[in-house]
C-alpha cells in the first residue's frame, strides 16, 4: 500500500515537491541578498514602473500590490497581476538566487565586525528600499508611517499581554495621552495659529526638539501608568483588565472634556515633524530596546510572573517591581506612538482612541503572535496592509477582517508566530549552502 | 426632594438597561470564565428583531382579526414581541458560542475574547451593510400616560421598563437556584473540569447559558426601544462595554450582584449628571468604579480567587 502511494504521488504531493525545487536555491539567501534584491526591485519600479503600467493598460503604478486596483476594478485584474510579476516577483527572484554567493560572502565578513555595524548595514539598506518604495506615491508613505507605529504599538502591547500574561485593554489610553502630550508641546512652542497664540520659540528649532516632544508625550503617558499599575499589584487577570478599561474610558472623557486642547473637536495643525526617517528611526529604536527589555533579565521574570506569581516570587522575583516596570514601559512606548500618530495624521481628537482603536491594536497582538517580537512585527504590519489593502470593499472589509482573525485564532490560539524569540545575530549570519543547513537542522 | 425623585426613576431606567445586559456577560463569565464581548452587539441584534418583530405583528393588524380594543392590543403585542424576539436573540446567542467560542474552549482565554471582540465587529458591521446607516424608529408599543404619586410625576413606561426588568432578574436567579439546569450552571462556575464527569454536557451547558443571556439582551433591547425610540448599528457598543464593567462589579457569576451593580452605575451616571456637566458622566462614573475595584477587587457578590490565566 505504502509503495504503491509513493510510486504515484497525488497532485498535492507533486505540487509540495515542485515547490521545494524552486525554493532549493534560495536557502542559502541571506537577510542581505534579500534586501538588495528588494533595492534593485524597488529602483527598477522607479525607474521602468510608470511606462510599464501605462504600456500594461493601467493608469499609475499600483500602489499596494495591486490589491486595491484588482478589487475595485476587478478587469485589471490580468494586467496588475503581470505588473507584478515584472516589477517584483521576478527581478527579486532573479537577483536574490544569482547574487547569493556574493551576499553571503559580505555576510560572513560583516560578521566579523561588531553587531553594531552589522546591524547598521542591514538598516540602511532597509531604509533605502522603503524610501524608494514610498517615493512612488505619498499614499505610500502614508500607509508605511502608519504601519511602523503600529509596530511600536503592538509590540508595546505585548510586553504586557504578552509576556506579562494580563489582559489589558489600556493602551489607547496610553496613547491618548501621549498623542495629546507631544502635540500641546510641539503646537505651544513652534506653531502660531490661534488656539495658543504665536511660537514660543523659532519654528527651524521645532525638528530638533521633537524627540523630546516624544519622550515627554511618553513619560507622561507612563505616569498616567501608576493609575494601572498600582491595581495590578492586588489583582489580577479580569478585574486588572475592567481597571485598564476604565483607565481608557477615563482618558477619553477626560480629553474630551479638557477644551484647552480642543475637547471633543480635537487638535490640529501638529507640525509635520514625524517624516519617514524619523518614524523610522523611532520605530527600529522600539523595536531594538523592546527586544532587549524582553530577553533581559527583568523579561524573564516577566514570563515568570506571567506563569505563576506565587512561584516567581518564590524564586526571588519582585512581582510589584516587574509589574510595574513593565506597565510603565509600555506606556511609554505607547506614548511615544501616540506622538508619531498625531504629528503623522496632524489631526487628533478623542474618537481616534476609542473602543475601535483597542480593537485594533488587540487584533494585531493576537494575530501576529504573543510572546514574539517577530510576531508582533508580523502582526501589526500585515494587519496594516490588509486594511489598507481591502480598502476598496467599503465595509465588508469589516466582516473579513474580523472572520480572518476568527479563523486565526480557531486554529492558531495563540497567533501566527507566537512563542518565538528575535534573534537579531541570527537573522544576519550569512546562510550555509542547502545540504548543510538541512544537516544542521537536523543536529 | 421632587427633582430627586424624578432623578430616581431615570436612573431606575437606565439601570435596568445595564442590568439585564450586565446579567449576561455575568452568567457566561460565571460559567464559562469567558469575557463576552460581543454581547452588547447581541443587544444591539435583539433590539432589531425587537423592532422587525413588533413592526410585523402592528402590520398584521391582529386587532382586526380578533376585534380587541386598541390598549389591549397593544399590550399584547408588547407581550407577543418580548416572548418572540427573546427567542429569536438566543437563537443569535446560541449561533455566537457555537461559532465563536466552541471551537476556541480550551485555548487561552484572551483569544476566546478576541472572537468574540471580532464577533461584535461582524455584528455591527453586518447590520450596517444589511439595513444601510439610517437610523430605524421604534414603534409605539405603549400609549404614553404620566401618573403622578406624591407631587413626583412618573411615566408609565419607566415603571414598566424596570417592573420587567426586576422581575426577569428575579425569575433568572430563581431559576438558577432552584431548577436543576441552573443547578449544572452553578456546578459548572464552580469546577470546570469535574462537571463532564458528572454526566453533564458542557456544550450544552453553554450554549444554555448563551441563550439566556441574549434572551435578556433582547428584552433590554426592547425596553430600550421603548425608552429611546431610536436604533443604531453601534448602540451596543458603549452600553455593552459599560454593562461588562457592571458585570464585573457584580462579582464573578453573581446575578443578584450583576443587576445591583447595573443599577448603581445607573445612579452614578444620572447624578454625577445631576451635579457636574454631563460631558463629564463617563469620567466620573469610570473613576468611582476604579476606586471601588480598588478596594473590592473582586466585586460586590463575588468570592476572592485568582482567576487561572490558561495562557
Amino acid at each position: 500500500m505504502t509503495t504503491n502511494l509513493a510510486s504515484t504521488p497525488s497532485t498535492r504531493q507533486r505540487i509540495r515537491v515542485l515547490l521545494s525545487k524552486i525554493w532549493e536555491p534560495y536557502r542559502s539567501v541571506p537577510l542581505l541578498g534579500w534586501l538588495s534584491a528588494a533595492l534593485v526591485t524597488v529602483g527598477l519600479e522607479q525607474l521602468i514602473g510608470l511606462p510599464l503600467a501605462h504600456v500594461l493598460g493601467l493608469s499609475k503604478i499600483p500602489a499596494l500590490f495591486g490589491a486595491v486596483v484588482i478589487l475595485s476594478k476587478p478587469a485589471l485584474t490580468p494586467s496588475v497581476l503581470l505588473f507584478m510579476a515584472l516589477i517584483y516577483i521576478l527581478p527579486i527572484g532573479i537577483v536574490a538566487r544569482f547574487t547569493s554567493p556574493v551576499a553571503n560572502r559580505i555576510a560572513a565578513k560583516l560578521t566579523s565586525y561588531p553587531l553594531i555595524v552589522t546591524a547598521l548595514a542591514h538598516l540602511v539598506l532597509l531604509y533605502a528600499v522603503l524610501q524608494i518604495w514610498c517615493d512612488i506615491s505619498d499614499y505610500r508613505v502614508l500607509v508605511a508611517r502608519l504601519a511602523m507605529i503600529s509596530i511600536i504599538l503592538t509590540l508595546s502591547l505585548n510586553v504586557v499581554n504578552g509576556y506579562m500574561g494580563e489582559f489589558s485593554c489600556s493602551h489607547p489610553g496610553f496613547m491618548s495621552v501621549g498623542a495629546y502630550v507631544a502635540s500641546a508641546f510641539t503646537i505651544v512652542l513652534f506653531v502660531s495659529e490661534n488656539r495658543f497664540g504665536e511660537a514660543l520659540l523659532p519654528p527651524a528649532l521645532g525638528p530638533f526638539m521633537f524627540p523630546l516632544a516624544l519622550i515627554l508625550g511618553g513619560l507622561v503617558s507612563a505616569f498616567g501608568a501608576l493609575l494601572v499599575a498600582i491595581p495590578s499589584f492586588r489583582t489580577r487577570g479580569d478585574y486588572l483588565a475592567i481597571i485598564s478599561l476604565a483607565f481608557m474610558f477615563i482618558t477619553k472623557s477626560f480629553f474630551e472634556n479638557m477644551e484647552v486642547v480642543g475637547g471633543a473637536r480635537g487638535i490640529s495643525n501638529q507640525p509635520d515633524y514625524a517624516t519617514l526617517p524619523i518614524v523610522f528611526i523611532w520605530t527600529i529604536l522600539s523595536i531594538w530596546i523592546i527586544n532587549n527589555f524582553v530577553r533581559s533579565t527583568m523579561g524573564k521574570a516577566l514570563n515568570a510572573v506571567r506563569d505563576g506569581e506565587l512561584a516567581a516570587a518564590a524564586m526571588t522575583v519582585d512581582t510589584r517591581k516587574t509589574k510595574m516596570t513593565a506597565f510603565l514601559f509600555a506606556a511609554f512606548w505607547a506614548g511615544v506612538a501616540g506622538g508619531l500618530f498625531a504629528h503623522v495624521l496632524r489631526y487628533i481628537n478623542p474618537d481616534s482612541f476609542g473602543i475601535r482603536k483597542l480593537a485594533e491594536v488587540l487584533a494585531m497582538v493576537y494575530f501576529g503572535g504573543l510572546n514574539s517580537v517577530t510576531g508582533s512585527i508580523v502582526g501589526a504590519v500585515g494587519l496594516s496592509l490588509i486594511s489598507e489593502a481591502l480598502r476598496p470593499l467599503d465595509i465588508f472589509k469589516w466582516i473579513i477582517i474580523p472572520i480572518m482573525l476568527i479563523l486565526i485564532m480557531i486554529y492558531r490560539p495563540t497567533g501566527l508566530i507566537a512563542f518565538t524569540e528575535f534573534n537579531v545575530e541570527r537573522l544576519f549570519h550569512p546562510k550555509k549552502k542547502a545540504s548543510e543547513g538541512e544537516e544542521h537542522a537536523a543536529a | 426632594m421632587e427633582f430627586f425623585f424624578q432623578q430616581l426613576i431615570n436612573a431606575l431606567q437606565l439601570g435596568s438597561f445595564y442590568a439585564l445586559i450586565a446579567i449576561g456577560y455575568s452568567m457566561v463569565y460565571g460559567v464559562l470564565l469567558l469575557f463576552n464581548f460581543a454581547h452588547g452587539d447581541v443587544f444591539m441584534v435583539g433590539a432589531y428583531i425587537g423592532f422587525f418583530v413588533s413592526s410585523g405583528l402592528l402590520a398584521l393588524d391582529l386587532g382586526g382579526l380578533i376585534g380587541l380594543p386598541s390598549g389591549v392590543l397593544l399590550g399584547l403585542v408588547l407581550v407577543l414581541t418580548l416572548i418572540i424576539s427573546m427567542f429569536l436573540n438566543s437563537l443569535v446567542g446560541m449561533l455566537v458560542e457555537r461559532i465563536g467560542y466552541r471551537p476556541l474552549r480550551g485555548a487561552p482565554r484572551a483569544s476566546a475574547a478576541i472572537t468574540g471582540l471580532m464577533i461584535g465587529i461582524i455584528l455591527e458591521t453586518g447590520n450596517l451593510a444589511i439595513l444601510g446607516p439610517q437610523r430605524l424608529s421604534f414603534p409605539q408599543l405603549i400609549q404614553s400616560a404620566t401618573i403622578k404619586i406624591a407631587g413626583v410625576s412618573l411615566t408609565n413606561k419607566k415603571i414598566l421598563i424596570v417592573f420587567v426588568s426586576i422581575l426577569l432578574t428575579l425569575a433568572l436567579h430563581q431559576f438558577v437556584r432552584r431548577t436543576k439546569w441552573g443547578m449544572a450552571m452553578r456546578a459548572m462556575a464552580y469546577d470546570y473540569v469535574v462537571v463532564p464527569l458528572m454526566g453533564i454536557s458542557t456544550n450544552q451547558i453553554a450554549l444554555m447559558t448563551f441563550a439566556l443571556g441574549s434572551a435578556l439582551a433582547a428584552a433590554a433591547g426592547i425596553l430600550y426601544g421603548i425608552a429611546y425610540p431610536v436604533l443604531d448599528p453601534n448602540m451596543g457598543i458603549l452600553f455593552g462595554w459599560k454593562a461588562f464593567v457592571a458585570a464585573i462589579l457584580g462579582g464573578r457569576g453573581s446575578i443578584v450582584g450583576a443587576g445591583l451593580a447595573g443599577f448603581l452605575l445607573g445612579f452614578i451616571e444620572i447624578f454625577t449628571a445631576v451635579i457636574f456637566p454631563s460631558t463629564m458622566r463617563n469620567l466620573i462614573a469610570f473613576a468611582i468604579i476604579l476606586i471601588i475595584l480598588t478596594f473590592r477587587p473582586h466585586g460586590f457578590f463575588g468570592e476572592p480567587f485568582s482567576a487561572q490565566l490558561r495562557l
